[in-house]
């Protein structure tokens, strides 16, 4: 018998005397269950050293994570298709701009299965797109100038998601009686008319708060696409029929994807001579 | 007479939306469900590109990992923040192999982290300030590319005599210190290398940057955040990584 094992079954013999003083009637109950117990140690093997049965987990190493990560995509991706990579070093020519939220379960990569060389993508809290303005919002004037006027992409997406946190922010402030913050609710902030559209047109509903918030996702994606028209480089592309607007809205929860379009028409004008 | 005036003054006719929507339920179902519309759509293999990736995703993926998906609908948990550029040949989810749950994502022209400042950067604070206080993420990444069209414009105007860009100058422009070093230091290089250098300089910008923000500075002295810096090249298929503030740079062969 090993030590530990000896220290185990002194122990048990010191708690069933306890026990049995503070409850003689319990001697034999208590007796058989610590028998038991002192029969389970042995069969755990505690004679050598002790071991853990489970899986071991070891601290995460966020720079192991990363080279292994590149390492997985050198070796799987990268040097089986010399061709593709070839033609990339040379240049991008992708035909879809794509908003989304950096929200870490919605990468359009996955959800889309877009490839490398396909997708011009902007990830910003809950895939807004902000109306023109060069001094507060020239990081997505940026992305947008580039994408229409240097690689002349012939689609835009702005995708939306479900359980968005953005979106439940714009949804929750200020009613929710929290503190703001330094950054996040000014940049949600554009989204306040598709807020108001929801509260007013949900307001004798009968949709619960996570509802409302689905709803505000979409009606947001759809607010972005006529920001989009704010940016003349845009405007002026989609209205030639080069450049396609589309809003998408990714449901994780049940696995659901929705497309739709804005289509704009300037109409013939009719000429009233009197 | 009335109506003829009212229709001469409507000479647009703005956002007409109509719905496609995509639900899949089996693999070999047609499972594009059109709804009624009073327009005709015109095909656009756009349309099927978009909504084939997800099927591809639905099948491929979300139903053969549901314990994986379960979890993420309940919330998110990543421990990486990474800022990449929006450049279509450098996403992280390719490049290190990143997974639905593990990195939340900026992606902007040249990855660049503005200082601190809540009106001309809302945006980069916001993402900056949902990462570090709300999900509590204990790794920032700013991830830097070979070729990258943001730096060489950086590199190039206004020296090249083109007319400026309404969005692209003003954005990039937070790299001129780094453009100014590059040149003091490597004038006599060839362009391109001294496109690489602005680039592999505009990442430690970035991360000397992410220390203006009060919440980043408080996790990073607390030893709750750890900044790195990485580097893609795509041509050679090389990645290069390194910690804030040492010169010890990790490369993959």
């Amino acid at each position: 018998m090993t030590s530990q094992l000896s220290d185990v079954t002194n122990y048990i013999q010191d708690l069933q005397k306890k026990l049995v003083s503070e409850k003689e009637d319990l001697e034999d109950v208590a007796a058989t269950k610590l028998q038991n117990l002192a029969v389970e140690f042995n069969e755990l093997n505690w004679a050598g050293p002790m071991v853990p049965t489970g899986p071991i987990t070891l601290p995460f190493d966020p720079v192991k994570r990363l080279i292994d990560g590149f390492k997985h995509f050198k070796t799987s991706y990268f040097d089986t298709h010399p061709a593709l990579f070839d033609e990339l070093a040379l240049g991008q020519s992708p035909k879809f701009m794509v908003f989304s939220c950096s929200d870490s379960r919605v990468c359009p990569s996955h959800v889309l299965h877009f490839q490398p060389g396909e997708v011009f993508m902007v990830r910003n809290i809950a895939n807004m797109v902000p109306a023109f303005d060069q001094l507060k919002h020239s990081g997505v004037g940026a992305t947008l100038e580039y994408a229409v006027k240097e690689l002349g992409v012939a689609n835009i997406l702005v995708m939306g998601h479900s359980n968005c946190g953005g979106i439940k922010r714009l949804m929750s402030y200020p009613e929710d009686g929290s503190v703001a913050f330094d950054f996040i609710d000014e940049w949600v902030k554009m989204g306040l008319p598709a807020k108001t559209k929801v509260i007013t047109e949900e307001a004798a509903g009968s949709a619960d708060f996570h509802e409302k918030c689905e709803r505000c996702a979409r009606e947001s994606v759809n607010l972005s696409l006529a920001n989009l028209l704010t940016y003349p480089f845009v405007q002026k592309a989609h209205l030639e029929k080069q450049l396609a607007l589309r809003g998408g809205y990714y449901d994780f929860v049940n696995g659901i994807f929705e497309l739709w379009e804005l289509q704009s028409h300037i109409s013939n004008p009719i000429t009233v001579q009197t | 007479m009335t109506n003829e005036l009212s229709d001469a003054t409507k000479t647009e006719d703005l956002l007409k939306i109509n719905l496609i929507t995509s639900t899949t339920e089996k693999e070999v179902q047609d499972d594009v469900v059109a709804t009624e519309t009073d327009e005709h759509l015109e095909y656009d293999p756009a349309v099927d590109k978009i909504l084939d990736g997800f099927k591809c995703f639905k099948t491929n993926y979300f139903n053969t990992h549901p314990e994986l998906f379960n979890e993420l609908a309940l919330g998110q948990n990543p421990k990486f923040l990474v800022f990449a550029c929006s450049d279509s040949r450098v996403s992280p989810s390719h490049v290190l192999h990143f997974q639905p749950g593990d990195a939340f994502l900026v992606r902007n022209i040249a990855n660049l982290v503005p200082k601190f400042d809540q009106i001309r950067y809302s945006g980069t604070g916001a993402t900056l300030e949902y990462a570090v206080e709300e999900l509590g993420v204990e790794n920032i990444l700013v991830m830097g590319h070979s070729g990258c069209g943001g730096i060489k414009r950086l590199m190039s105007y206004p020296e090249d005599g083109s007319a400026p860009l309404m969005f692209i100058d003003d954005w990039v422009e937070m790299g001129l210190p780094v453009k100014t070093k590059v040149i003091a230091e490597q004038g006599n290089t060839d362009f391109l290398e001294q496109c690489e250098s602005c680039a592999k300089g505009c990442i430690n910008m970035s991360l000397d940057n992410l220390l203006t923000y009060p919440f980043v500075q408080k996790a990073y002295s607390e030893k709750k955040l750890a900044l790195t810096g990485g580097y893609y090249d795509f041509f050679n298929g090389r990645f290069e990584l390194w910690e804030f503030g040492t010169n010890i740079i990790i490369t993959t062969p």
